[in-house]
């Protein structure tokens, strides 16, 4: 590989705390040599190839850390070629999976499966996650230590919630010893039983049962309880309520955890569900425009931590069904970062707090070396027209599975190129 | 007798999938379409050929006794050839999802299809698909449209007009879509709705939706001039929405003595089926002078025959 440089660019990296216009020299071997104002003409040699990139901007490659990627079990609805082909298109470079495959991520025998799977099918950064649970059952503590061992990053459910509180309390006091990271789904099953939507007019006037925004504060608030006692990493996946962020808010000042949020929630309220649309069917559910505007000033403030694309590829078949017996989720990995610029085009978010959320502060939480553009570290980053109009089109989408929650949407900012360890893998 | 056909109005859907949808304009030409078919009903030839050479299809996936053979006896009364499938023994046990049911049957070229879902959207989600009109015959806890038209009907046939009335809805309003398709037609026909059901099944913020909202049934009965009861519907008991049927009868069972706070000359309504004794005092329920049970079920079919004409149009 040729050496690669890179001028006049926007260049955003949380990490370093650069927010300036300047260039970027990536060495032969895919690493950074060069970042930042320092980088211009005048000090390259002048028999090298510029790249002008004219304002456009850099951002360090994305950290997603809530995708559902397919394999093993349901390829056919997304598989690691695939979704690496859209978590490129959408400037993502590095995913956790959720282990919610089948058969279910709780066993060493079934990482080194995947971990070879996902380093010959996957063009990005793949971290798998394990389940917190044997089967997802949310009875017996999975190998904790084993599976960090083979290279898992960290543990959740996915989709479901420890429910029994002796068993959750077990899992911090295990997760404390080795140093687990532990990400948690908020909902409590009594409360969220047969809910579809969020409680309130809309699911009174559609007659779904609904999901109050209760199921998920009684979760965080006995897990934030639990903690207080048991100090281990401990991560709440996503929050939809404002109520929510609220006690976030409160407790962070006492206790040490970190939460995140669906682009979903942070950009979408119920009334979108209209006519049963099953695309809008995600959990936790879409909630009132009051939940959703203390969503992003949580952001704002960074009570809330991280964004994630809650990437859930369904293939339609599961969608064409009426709304009770559709499946959940969304596909979102390739509209994670335009959707997530519009809270910056539209005044209410900063554009290097809402890239932190998305680079490195994931990246913090998981201890990895990643959503950064640190001198010496591998080159994964996105180059970004951020004013690009462009319209999400189904058929125009690189995943898989087609189910996206923003059909039609009208969006700004556009990923042009990017780059996995100096390499060229996705040019639109 | 004269069946008024040079009608201006048109209605402004094609489907019926709920009073939602529709306009004051398209309730009042639905009711008055279904007042020319009453003294039909009553009268020793039934039978018109209006729909001649039309197909109904009635697609029950829950079962149902007085809505389904009111619209195969409406569809039947006015000349159409009507198919009624018992859905339970189909396709649909062996895996066919309700969208390719649908596929299936408009292949054979329908005029209209009944539908009656235990999911809530199923009509809409029918209706997207097949190219004939689709009446909603109940869907989850959404809307039973015909039943509130019938209801509507069978007030202003006793009370002339249902604009300045006080009508209580008391029961299980959480799962019940004839309260909810209730409301709206009640609402919008000018009526002040009461709304009487324990907290367990009260929906959320159904109050936005225009209605006074009470856990007292006296209270909420106070100078009413219609008290529609809803069924309970038992399977709830056992996820503890209620303690017991004695209990629930001793609060929310209409009873003489409750029904002594609504004026003098309340009518009472049910949908059916109704259990005697547990939401309703069995007298009460056969009273000829207050309860008018029975010509719901008479009037529900004139106005499916309305609803079957109009949209088949």
């Amino acid at each position: 590989m040729k050496k690669q440089y890179f001028i006049n660019a926007n260049i955003v990296d949380p990490h370093s705390s650069i927010n300036e216009n300047g260039g970027l020299i990536i060495g032969e071997d895919g690493l950074i040599e060069g970042i930042g104002k320092k980088v211009n003409t005048n000090n390259i040699p002048s028999r090298e190839k510029i790249i002008d990139l004219k304002g456009k901007y850099i951002f360090p490659g994305l950290v997603d850390m809530r995708v559902f990627a397919g394999e093993p079990g349901y390829e056919y609805k997304e598989n690691f070629r695939t979704l690496s082909n859209a978590a490129l298109a959408g400037g993502v470079t590095s995913v956790v999976t959720m282990p919610n495959t089948d058969p279910i991520i709780d066993n060493v025998s079934i990482v080194d499966f995947l971990k070879r799977r996902g380093r010959d099918k996957s063009k990005i950064n793949v971290f798998p996650s394990a389940s917190l649970t044997k089967n997802i059952e949310g009875t017996s503590m999975t190998e904790f230590g084993l599976l960090q061992s083979r290279g898992i990053i960290g543990f959740t459910d996915g989709v479901k919630t420890i429910q029994n509180t002796r068993l959750m309390s077990r899992i911090m006091n295990s997760a404390k010893d080795l140093g687990t990271l532990i990400m948690q789904h908020a909902e409590d099953y009594d409360l969220s039983k047969n809910g579809m939507i969020n409680t309130g007019i809309i699911a009174t006037k559609l007659g779904l049962s609904g999901i109050p925004s209760v199921a998920e504060r009684i979760i965080i608030e006995r897990d934030l309880t639990l903690l207080e006692n048991i100090k281990c990493r401990y991560h709440i996946s996503q929050i939809s309520a404002a109520k929510s962020v609220e006690i976030i808010k409160e407790r962070k000042e006492k206790i040490k955890f970190t939460t995140g949020v669906s682009i979903n929630n942070l950009s979408l309220n119920e009334n979108d569900i209209g006519d049963f649309k099953t695309f809008l069917k995600l959990s936790p559910p879409l909630r009132t425009e009051e939940d959703r505007m203390a969503l992003v000033q949580g952001l704002k403030d960074e009570t809330i931590d991280v964004i994630v694309s809650d990437h859930k590829p369904e293939d339609e078949e599961q969608k064409r069904l009426t709304f009770a017996q559709a499946a959940t989720g969304a596909s979102g990995i390739e509209t994670l970062l335009s959707l997530s610029l519009e809270l910056y085009h539209n005044g209410s978010i900063k554009l290097e707090t809402i890239i932190k959320a998305l680079t490195s502060n994931p990246a913090k939480i998981l201890k990895i070396n990643k959503g950064n553009l640190s001198i010496g570290n591998e080159a994964d980053f996105c180059i970004v027209d951020i004013d690009k109009p462009w319209v999400v089109k189904k058929e125009n989408l690189v995943s898989k599975s087609k189910n996206t929650s923003i059909e039609d949407k009208k969006l700004q900012g556009k990923v042009i190129n990017t780059f996995v360890k100096g390499k060229e893998l996705f040019t639109l | 007798m004269a069946i008024k056909t040079n009608k201006a109005i048109k209605i402004s859907q094609k489907h019926l999938l709920g009073i939602q949808e529709l306009s004051i304009n398209d309730v009042n030409i639905i009711l008055d379409e279904a007042k020319t078919f009453i003294k039909l009903n009553q009268s020793k030839t039934k039978r018109l050929n209006i729909l001649s050479g039309k197909t109904q299809i009635n697609l029950f996936f829950e079962p149902s006794t007085r809505t389904q053979s009111s619209f195969e006896l409406a569809g039947k009364r006015l000349g159409a050839d009507v198919m009624s499938m018992n859905m339970e023994n189909s396709a649909v046990k062996k895996g066919e999802t309700l969208i390719d049911t649908a596929m299936t049957l408009n292949a054979m070229h329908p005029d209209i299809i009944v539908i009656r879902h235990q999911d809530s959207g199923a009509c809409n989600l029918l209706s997207q698909k097949v190219n004939c009109a689709v009446l909603n015959a109940g869907d989850g806890s959404r809307e039973h449209p015909t039943q509130a038209l019938l209801d509507a009907l069978t007030i202003i046939n006793r009370k002339e007009k249902i604009e300045g009335l006080r009508i209580a809805i008391c029961g299980d309003i959480t799962h019940s879509r004839v309260a909810r398709s209730n409301i709206y037609l009640l609402n919008m026909l000018g009526a002040e709705v009461n709304i009487i059901a324990p907290s367990n099944l009260m929906p959320k913020e159904i109050e936005k939706f225009g209605v006074n909202t009470f856990t007292d049934m006296k209270k909420g009965l106070k100078d009413c001039d219609i008290v529609m009861m809803l069924r309970l519907q038992n399977e709830r008991m056992t996820s503890s929405f209620l303690s017991s049927n004695r209990e629930y009868y001793e609060y929310y069972g209409l009873t003489p003595d409750k029904l002594s706070h609504a004026k003098d000359d309340a009518l009472i309504m049910h949908p059916g089926p109704m259990n005697r004794g547990i939401e309703i005092d069995t007298k009460l329920a056969d009273d000829i002078n207050r309860s008018v049970i029975k010509e719901q079920v008479e009037l529900g079919v004139a106005v499916r025959m309305a609803c079957l004409k109009i949209f088949c149009e």
